[in-house]
């Protein structure tokens, strides 16, 4: 009961978000700031996880194959097809959830215990969509991110196999090659469109209405990350059944 | 002027404030004053439309509050200026963007003629040389004098202040008070001040809503509230050592003659 009770506030507080814009000069300035913190400064450690993660998953694939009769090729193929279908739209979704999600919620949440909410409301000033919007509107440019990191993974991967002496070069990209199906890579990025919007919006309905003091900042970010998580991984399995079977 | 009708609140099943019935003048420093709890920050807030009376009308004028349409309200909201018991001012910005926000938000004027208005409504608080500090970086005192700045910069007809000048020291207490004064009735503004503050009572103490326990238990101003005969005010009141001993001379004086 408490849960629809939730998810009815939720998709409120969507409608409040998306009325009464403000100024569009001042939201201008915000969303720069928002891809700044939201985007920009998620680079690094997307890069830093994106390269290791395909290096591993290309060390584990070849370890795996002990027969001679597998060609060599298919440790190429098996880091393509794992980092562009979950590794780089949905674990890096659930790390970001972790890093862009509390941040977003402990920083409105704050704004909402020290009372600059209620301060903007005073104004005349639709707090919602000053605070969420521009959020949403930065995290388009999520996939970028997505992006990078599934190029980052794939190369991580070639880098581990080849200096680690478990493929060469050439059946490593060849495997890489080998029966591209482009709808994977759109599947990819309408999960990775419909991550972002989760990004977005969770987080901030969680710092929006939290209730206490600075100590309960810090619970909400906690809560937000858990949230966060298990609905990217359920919309996750939505798609997936939806869009591959 | 506001004027406030059999106004209810309550949290739970905690009654707040109970059938407040009163009206805080156009052109006058009204002030709420009470002991700390009695609800003179819930009562601002119900006043703001922050928390919604479950009984009871706020007018603006001749407008029903809760009759207002949502643009009524933005539109109101626009010249309302309000100062926080805790500032909440925008911990992003820098004393110089809280300050600029208002004007940003609903002014047309450039940068250059936004910034003069800033400094000199930070001139009349006091505060120079803070414009690119962060609120973090600046004394409690100081943030609330830039809450202030931020309250009046855009000229509002109504402004309300929860505890100015709790926090700060009795010399720029005495001047947020003659700026609030002196401005309020400058722009003819419908002023509402919560606040304990004995000597801001004297001061600017036009007129007075004493709260106890929410609900209105006397009402007056500051040439008549030392010979109020509730129970309630006069401890209030005589609460300082100060008071209570020109009290007892006032009455030695008076016996004597
Ligand atoms: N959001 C809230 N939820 C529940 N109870 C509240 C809430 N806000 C205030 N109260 C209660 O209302 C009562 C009045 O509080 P209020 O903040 O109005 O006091 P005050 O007169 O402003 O005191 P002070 O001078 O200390 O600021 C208190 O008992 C407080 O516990
Ligand atoms: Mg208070």
């Amino acid at each position: 009961m408490k849960y629809f009770k939730e998810i009815g506030a939720y998709f409120l507080m969507l409608g409040q978000v998306f009325s009464r814009p403000t100024k569009p000069s001042v939201m201008r300035e915000l969303i720069f700031k928002e891809i700044e913190e939201l985007i920009l400064n998620s680079l690094g450690i997307v890069i830093f996880i994106s390269f290791f993660v395909g290096g591993v998953v290309s060390i584990q694939t070849a370890l795996n194959i002990n027969s001679p009769l597998i060609p060599e090729m298919l440790v190429g193929y098996a880091t393509r097809q794992s980092v562009i279908l979950e590794f780089a739209p949905t674990f890096i979704s659930i790390i970001m959830a972790g890093k862009i999600g509390s941040f977003i919620t402990s920083s409105i949440g704050s704004m909402r215990v020290t009372e600059q909410i209620d301060a903007l409301e005073v104004m005349g000033i639709n707090s919602l969509n000053y605070l969420v919007f521009p959020k949403i509107i930065a995290l388009l440019l999520y996939p970028f991110i997505i992006g990078m990191s599934m190029f980052l993974g794939i190369f991580g991967g070639w880098v581990a196999s080849v200096y680690g002496g478990f493929t060469s070069s050439t059946a490593f990209i060849e495997g890489v090659q080998s029966d591209f199906v482009s709808f994977h890579l759109t599947y990819a990025f309408i999960k990775t469109l419909v991550f972002a919007f989760i990004l977005a919006t969770v987080p901030s309905f969680q710092g929006y209405y939290m209730k206490g003091g600075a100590l309960e900042v810090g619970k909400a970010s906690t809560y937000s990350f858990v949230w966060t998580s298990v609905i990217i991984i359920l919309a996750n399995y939505v798609i997936t059944t939806l869009l591959l079977s | 002027m506001i004027r406030v009708n059999q106004l209810y609140k309550s949290f739970g099943s905690a009654t707040i404030l109970k059938d407040i019935n009163t009206s805080f003048e156009q052109g006058k420093t009204n002030l709420i004053i009470g002991s700390s709890g009695s609800g003179k920050t819930v009562f601002l807030k119900c006043l703001l439309g922050l928390f919604q009376p479950e009984q009871g009308e706020i007018y603006y004028g001749k407008q029903a509050f809760s009759a207002m349409t949502r643009n009524q309200k933005k539109d109101l909201r626009e010249h309302i200026g309000m100062v926080f018991q805790g500032g909440a001012l925008f911990d992003s910005m820098t004393v110089e963007e809280n300050v600029m926000f208002p004007l940003r938000m609903y002014s047309n004027q450039n940068q250059r003629e936004m910034l003069e208005r800033v400094n000199t409504v930070l001139d009349r608080v006091n505060l120079q040389n803070a414009n690119k500090k962060f609120p973090s970086e600046i004394s409690g005192g100081m943030q609330k004098r830039v809450a202030i700045a931020r309250a009046i910069v855009n000229n509002p007809r109504y402004l309300f202040c929860d505890e100015p000048n709790s926090g700060l020291d009795p010399k720029t207490s005495m001047v947020i008070d003659n700026l609030i004064k002196e401005i309020t009735s400058e722009y003819n503004m419908t002023t509402i001040i919560n606040t304990h503050d004995m000597n801001s009572v004297m001061e600017i103490g036009q007129n007075i809503v004493f709260l106890k326990d929410g609900q209105v238990a006397w009402q007056g101003n500051a040439s008549n509230i030392f010979d109020a005969s509730e129970q309630s005010v006069i401890d209030f009141v005589y609460s300082s050592n100060l008071f209570k001993k020109i009290r007892g001379i006032q009455q030695q004086s008076k016996g004597t003659t």
